[in-house]
């Protein structure tokens, strides 16, 4: 369970967030279609724990996140607008790395995750740097899909994304969900889900 | 509470094992202070009086300038790629001590530029006409030098991440904390040439890497927490 509750977060001389009230149960997603620079990454990061708020509160299951910021993080799986992978290592390397950092994950399952996103022809050497944005895009969904995080914070998931890949992006949401995972989403539009269980907000103040 | 501190070495290790990788793949990076250092060396004997008697005099000093000025030019490389790409941020949220993998970081980085440095520097030092029985000792010395500047470094990389083009403001940061470890080192160095005991500041150098290796890492972690804001 995520819940915010009376947020003011200022950056510079903006107040952007003015007493933000938000929460999600398991199984719940909120997409976030603010219109541009009305402080969609600063809300994600404030709940990743990167910014600061003047006040109010993001609880975590039931309790704040300063208490415990690592144990929050582990069940964090974060995507902001870098895709944090390394252009000289390998699709396959990017993965294992990032997953080492967390858990022990076993060499087929990361080989699961690239054939889940659409990758599986993919040359095993091939450095993500000679990857298409959208192919870069799609090894980074894998890796937010191989963290097995209850709280997936998305920034512009789809960017990039051809249709075939909004697909899969669709598909592992609807997935998480469906196991009992919360998804809070930054999007300029709306990934279209299945589920009833997904809101969308059209501005910061209306959000519930 | 022994699988997180496992789980924290695995971390650890991982950010090791991935950053020597990068490297190996992209080997000018760190060559490059390498090069660096051993033309600022080569300098000195070319800007001066080319007698033996007088290099031997400058040989501590221009070997430790050196070093330093080698060290800023290499602390570009710690964190700013990745802080560039998002991999900081990765790091920060993995749920790991912050301050264990970023000395994890400083560590690897250490290996890649301060530990070629220190080898390749009595080599410098003999064609300054130091002598070859000093070798092990200027070694040692520059050694534990180049741990206390790598950790000191890792602060200010760490504070001038938000900076753009940050080169100057790093060496203004940085150059005044490394003055210590400068003049324990530039002792130590000429003491050995002359062939007396190094001990009192070689044991002073080796505090002030103790002190670094106990305060630097958790510096770093607030720094650059700072500069992900």
């Amino acid at each position: 369970m995520l819940e915010v509750s009376e947020l003011h977060l200022w950056r510079g001389d903006r107040h952007l967030l003015r007493g933000l009230n938000l929460s999600l149960a398991p199984g719940e997603a909120m997409q976030l279609l603010w219109p541009n620079g009305t402080g969609k990454t600063s809300l994600l990061r404030t709940i990743a724990g990167f910014l600061y708020p003047e006040s109010g509160h993001v609880r975590w299951q039931g309790q704040s996140i300063d208490q415990d910021r690592d144990a929050f993080h582990r069940d964090l799986a974060y995507q902001g607008h870098g895709t944090a992978l390394k252009a000289d290592l390998s699709a396959t390397e990017n993965l294992r790395f990032a997953c080492d950092l967390r858990h022990e994950t076993s060499a087929a399952q990361i080989h699961d995750a690239l054939d889940r996103v659409g990758l599986q022809g993919l040359r095993p050497d091939l450095p993500v740097r000679s990857l298409s944005a959208g192919q870069q895009r799609r090894v980074s969904l894998a890796r937010v899909m191989l963290w097995k995080a209850r709280l997936w914070l998305l920034d512009e998931p789809a960017s990039n994304l051809d249709a075939s890949g909004q697909q899969i992006l669709r598909d592992l949401l609807e997935r998480h969900l469906r196991g009992g995972g919360l998804a809070l989403l930054a999007a300029h539009q709306a990934v279209p889900l299945d589920s009833a269980a997904c809101r969308l907000s059209h501005s910061p103040g209306a959000t519930a | 509470m022994s699988s997180l501190q496992s789980s924290a070495w695995r971390a650890a290790s991982t950010v090791i094992r991935r950053d020597l990788l990068l490297a190996f793949r992209r080997p000018g990076e760190w060559l490059q202070p390498l090069a660096f250092f051993l033309i600022v060396t080569l300098l000195f004997p070319l800007s001066t009086d080319p007698e033996l008697a007088r290099l031997r005099q400058l040989a501590p000093a221009a070997l430790w300038v050196a070093l330093l000025l080698a060290s800023m030019l290499a602390l570009d490389f710690l964190f700013r790629e990745d802080a560039n790409d998002g991999t900081l941020e990765q790091l920060a949220l993995s749920g790991q001590p912050f301050a264990v993998l970023l000395l994890a970081k400083t560590a690897t980085h250490w290996m890649l530029t301060g530990l070629p440095l220190a080898v390749v520097a009595p080599l410098a030092a003999v064609a300054l006409g130091a002598p070859a029985s000093s070798v092990p000792q200027v070694l040692v010395t520059l050694l534990l030098g180049s741990v206390s500047l790598s950790l000191i470094g890792s602060i200010g990389a760490g504070l001038t991440l938000g900076v753009r083009r940050s080169g100057a403001l790093l060496s203004l940061l940085v150059l005044p904390l490394a003055i210590p470890t400068l003049v324990f080192g530039a002792r130590a160095t000429q003491l050995a040439m002359v062939g007396e005991s190094v001990a009192g500041p070689l044991y002073l150098l080796g505090a002030l890497a103790v002190l670094g290796l106990t305060l630097a890492p958790l510096a770093a972690a607030a720094a650059v927490r700072i500069s992900l804001e």
